[in-house]
Order: C-alpha cells, then sequence, then structure tokens
C-alpha cells in the first residue's frame, strides 16, 4: 500500500471516473489507498489542493490553467494527465426568457447561431423598454461555463459584459435562483440542468456540445511538484481512473454507475437524473420533451481521457479574449503544457487510445489555431473593445 | 484607505452565532469596524456597497466562489488583490484552511496586522467547532436517552419488569454482548415494531 491520498471533488456527474475508480475498487486494485473529499466551492478545491491538503483533485481545466500561470490566485504548477470530461453542461433558460427568446427566433431553434441573435434582440428590446438587464449565472470565473456562455452569446451580437449581467453562482444555488428570479439563465453541468427542467422551472435551450463539439470539461488535477516526486502513484491513478471510465462508458454498467454517484455523500441526486447524463438522454422542457444526444458528456469515449494541449490553448485563448490576461508566447506554452498526454500515454501505452478527430469544432468563427491567437481573437466583433 | 485606523472587516456567515463569536471577538481585540453578513443573496452588490478591507468566510459556504469574481477585471470601484495572507505564508494559509475560514484582503494592510486577525478568527472558528461538537454529542445522548426510556417501558409491559428491572437486563444484555446500551435499546424498538 503506498501512503493515503486525499482526492478532492465536487457533487458533479463529471466527477464519476473519480468516484467510480475509488467505489469500485479500481483505486485500491493498483495499491492506492484513495479517501475522496466532497468539497462545497473550486475555490476550496483549488486551495487545498495548492497548499497540499489534498494530492489531486476534480477540477475545472480552466483553474488549472489558471492555477500554473497565477491568475485570480497563488501561481501553483498543475499537472494533469487525465481528462475527467468533454462538455457535459448546458444552457437553461427560465421560462419567461424562452417565450421571449422563441418569439424573436429566425430559423431552427436547436442552431445557437438562431438563438444568440434572438438573444440579442430580447436584449435590445428590454434595454429599450427600460427594463433591467438579464442576469446569466455561471460557475466560476475560470470555468467552461463562462467561456461557452460568452461563445455564444457574443456570437449574436450580445457583449456578454456590457449587455447582461454575468454572476458566479454555485451549482447547488442555480436551480434556487431561477426559481425565485434571481438569474434569468444559467450554464452548469449535470444534474443541475436536469433538476429545473424538472421542476419546472427552466427550459434547456442548448447542450454545450451545440456551440463546441469538443471541450475539456474537468481533468484530474495533480500539483505539478508533488506529480514529479510520486511519478509511479500518478500511472496508477491515471490506470484506475481510465478504467473507471471505461466500466462507465459500457452501457450495462451505467445504471451500476449511476446507483454509485447517486450516494449522499457522493453526487447525492437520484440516480435516475444522473442515468439520464450518462446516457445524454435529457427531457429539455417541462412538458416532457426529450433530447438525445450522444455527444452531450464523454466520459470515456472518443479518448475523452487523454488530456489535449490543444483544448487547453483554447481556453488559454478565451481567458484572453475577456479580460483575464495578456496574450504572451510563453503564457500559452504554459497553459498547453498543463495538459499531459505524455504522461497519460505512459501510464496506459496503446491502450489509452487516440481520437480520429479532435478539432474544437466550434459553430461559428475561424478555426482555432494556437500558433496564432492573436489573430484569432482579431477576428471576434465582441468585446468592443480591442483584446 | 488608511490601514492604521481599524480596517473594516466583512464576516460572511450563514452562521449567525459563530458570526456572532467572531465578531465578539474583533471587536474585543480592538477591531471596531466589523460588519455581518448571513444572507447570501446579493453578496457581492452588498460587499461591493460595504468596501471592506477584509472579509472573513467559511469554507464550508458555497458562496465563496462567488467571491471569486472580485479578482476579475470587474467594474468594482477597488478589489481585493490577494487571499488568505501571502504567498509565502503557508503555515498561516494552512491554519486557516485546517480551521475552515478564509480572509480575502485588500492591499494596502500591514502583513502583522492581517496575521493576527487571521490567528484569532481561526482560534475562534476552532472553539466554535468545540462548542459545536459538544452540542452534538448532548444531543445524541438525549435522544439515546430517549430511545433507552421507550425500550424500558416495553420491556416493562411485556415481561412484567418494574423500571429498574427493565434497566438492569438491558445493561446487562449490552455488557454480554459488549455493546452500547442504546444500541441494544434500539434493537428492543426495531423487534416491537417488527413483531407488531
Amino acid at each position: 500500500m503506498t501512503t493515503p491520498l486525499h482526492i478532492g471533488f465536487i457533487p458533479l456527474v463529471d466527477a464519476a471516473s473519480l468516484i467510480v475508480a475509488v467505489d469500485k475498487g479500481f483505486c485500491a486494485e493498483e495499491g492506492l489507498d484513495v479517501t475522496l473529499v466532497r468539497e462545497v466551492s473550486w475555490s476550496n478545491v483549488r486551495d487545498k489542493l495548492n497548499i497540499g491538503l489534498f494530492e489531486a483533485a476534480h477540477l475545472l481545466a480552466p483553474v488549472a490553467i489558471a492555477s500554473s500561470l497565477g491568475l485570480g490566485h497563488v501561481k501553483v504548477p498543475i499537472t494533469a494527465p487525465f481528462n475527467l470530461g468533454i462538455n457535459g453542461n448546458a444552457i437553461t433558460v427560465s421560462p419567461a426568457l424562452h417565450v421571449a427568446i422563441m418569439a424573436e427566433i429566425d430559423g431552427a431553434a436547436a442552431d445557437p447561431l438562431v438563438t444568440a441573435r434572438a438573444l440579442a434582440r430580447v436584449v435590445a428590446k428590454r434595454r429599450k423598454a427600460g427594463a433591467e438587464p438579464l442576469t446569466f449565472g455561471m460557475t466560476f470565473p475560470f470555468s467552461t461555463h463562462n467561456y461557452q456562455l460568452r461563445f455564444w452569446m457574443a456570437a449574436g451580437g450580445v457583449d456578454p459584459d456590457e449587455d447582461v449581467h454575468l454572476v458566479v453562482l454555485p451549482p447547488p444555488y442555480m436551480v434556487d435562483s431561477i426559481t425565485n428570479g434571481h438569474v434569468d439563465a444559467f450554464c452548469v453541468g449535470a444534474p443541475w440542468n436536469s433538476i429545473a427542467v424538472d421542476r419546472g422551472v427552466g427550459h434547456i435551450l442548448h447542450f454545450v456540445s451545440d456551440i463546441l463539439v469538443r471541450a475539456a470539461e474537468k481533468v484530474l488535477a495533480i500539483r505539478q511538484s508533488w506529480s514529479e516526486k510520486n511519478p509511479a502513484v500518478v500511472v496508477s491513478l491515471v490506470r484506475a481512473a481510465k478504467r473507471a471510465a471505461e466500466f462507465i462508458e459500457e452501457p450495462g454498467n451505467r445504471a451500476e454507475a449511476a446507483y454509485i454517484l447517486a450516494q449522499p455523500e457522493r453526487v447525492g441526486v437520484d440516480a435516475e437524473v444522473i442515468q439520464r447524463t450518462l446516457d445524454g438522454r435529457l427531457k429539455i422542457s417541462p412538458d416532457g420533451t426529450i433530447r438525445e444526444s450522444a455527444r452531450y458528456l464523454l466520459v470515456g469515449r472518443e479518448a475523452a481521457t487523454r488530456p489535449d494541449p490543444l483544448q487547453a490553448a483554447w481556453l488559454y485563448a478565451q481567458m484572453a479574449r475577456w479580460g483575464q490576461t495578456a496574450v504572451s508566447p510563453e503564457a500559452l506554452k504554459t497553459a498547453m503544457a498543463v495538459f499531459r498526454p505524455d504522461l497519460y500515454d505512459a501510464a496506459l501505452g496503446k491502450s489509452g487510445g487516440a481520437a480520429a478527430d479532435t478539432a474544437i469544432g466550434a459553430f461559428t468563427g475561424p478555426v482555432f489555431d494556437p500558433e496564432d491567437i492573436k489573430g484569432y481573437l482579431h477576428s471576434f466583433d465582441i468585446p468592443r473593445r480591442a483584446p | 484607505m488608511s490601514a492604521e485606523q481599524s480596517p473594516k472587516i466583512v464576516i460572511v456567515d450563514e452562521s449567525p452565532i459563530r458570526a456572532a463569536i467572531l465578531e465578539e471577538g474583533l471587536r474585543e481585540a480592538g477591531y471596531t469596524s466589523v460588519v455581518r453578513i448571513s444572507e447570501m443573496q446579493s453578496l457581492l452588490a452588498r460587499i461591493y456597497a460595504l468596501d471592506p478591507d477584509i472579509i472573513v468566510i467559511d469554507l464550508e459556504n458555497p458562496s465563496r466562489d462567488i467571491l471569486e469574481q472580485m479578482f476579475q477585471v470587474s467594474r468594482a470601484v477597488r478589489r481585493p488583490i490577494a487571499m488568505f495572507v501571502d504567498q509565502s505564508d503557508a503555515a498561516s494559509i494552512q491554519a486557516s484552511v485546517d480551521a475552515g475560514v478564509s480572509a480575502y484582503i485588500v492591499d494596502g494592510l500591514k502583513k502583522e496586522r492581517i496575521k493576527s486577525i487571521l490567528d484569532l478568527c481561526v482560534s475562534r472558528f476552532n472553539a466554535f467547532s468545540k462548542l459545536q461538537d459538544e452540542l452534538d454529542r448532548t444531543k445524541m445522548a438525549l435522544e439515546e436517552r430517549k430511545v433507552i426510556d421507550r425500550a424500558k417501558g416495553i420491556l416493562m409491559k411485556l415481561k412484567g419488569l418494574t423500571e429498574e428491572e427493565a434497566y438492569v437486563l438491558m445493561r446487562s444484555t449490552a455488557m454480554r454482548e459488549k455493546k452500547k446500551i442504546g444500541e441494544i435499546a434500539q434493537s428492543i424498538l426495531t423487534a416491537s415494531e417488527l413483531l407488531k
């Protein structure tokens, strides 16, 4: 047995590989003694990882990058040898905003460019009528949710910093906040969109896979210094997590995986709601409309587990686009080096697998090129200030 | 801002008792400008309006993530630039995380003053946790008492025992089975439910 490991997580479905790796005994079979610690905020996860109370954590991919760059907080280099999820978020709007957007829609509602333009018209009408700007909730300043929401609305001509309020809300508060009107919409991971729909207080407008075909959502984050001192443990952790990801993706195992995740000390919501997420089969409207998508949340399929530095570069470009940092070639290099496919490959060999197509696949805008981030950013009309 | 005057401290805590204990400690130590926030709605707007030098928040509060927005390029007049004490002061950070408290600090305060405020918050937090533990234990003891009394009543009725005899029977069974008397009492309640 190795030394005991403490791994922090936030109760979300995309912590699935970690939770299943521990609760199915895959970690123990790798000789790891892991205690999972459920946390209430990303700030806690980040800080406890940074100061060594956790050896590893389920972490927002952009937080791993921000921490390595010292953005918004102290600088602690992070290593991500395993990707815990691709996609998995959704944009949910209140019934009132849903009606307003549908009244302005000019095309197919499934097309994010069409909904974003409709949103722009709703925003313009509200301004003219002297109404309060719309408020959108997301989970963290350095989050995929933040960037997906911004990317989407900006494409329709809505400046997320000027035309609406964008506020951070802890995921467990999202449903209450949309119920009592403190937010008009939010972008969050599972299970919170489904819970809003079940309670009749939200419509899922988009899966984030409508906006970007592929976006790195959460990573297994390890302090770089610790990772360098404990390479064998990192190998074991990656193997256990990979085995769990494969277990979860086996359709015959879904019910068991959902049951494990549903436990009160894990994600703590109904197994049925969790299984909907894993299956990518979600109720998107209180009237019972179901939408199925093979891209809703990728845990282990399509090489979702292999960290992709292109994804890190894209997230870094979003930080630059929205004024969280300035573009610098050194910082870009640091950001890309957080994602470690080399460690992943070393742990798994050929069995790790590689995706045929790992493009970002945004619904609009130029193809992302990490070699020319400035050119990429200049191609956008919003933010209206110069990047 | 003048850092030499008593800094304005905001305590964000959903537990009003703990917040009161913290505030009292700070006031005793001479920090006279303390405001408590227990309502998490519009938290950021309230903090901006108060414009504090230091914000102390419980780590068990999910609203901590909301405060991270203050570190963004924002329209805020003034924003805190550091969290906890200082990057170099790992011991204070560790102590504060262990105690479940975190402090967001606006630039311009002397490090020693921040440290003394944080140390005070940490010790008060720990004192509160101890109180909470004692309270929980007392509550549990009280619950156990109730279970034992009900089990006694069942034994008295079913076996025609006196209260004293019923208690002795449970105690001796507990000793023989190496269990707590509360567990034996609970088994009696469960069995009697099943046999109803």
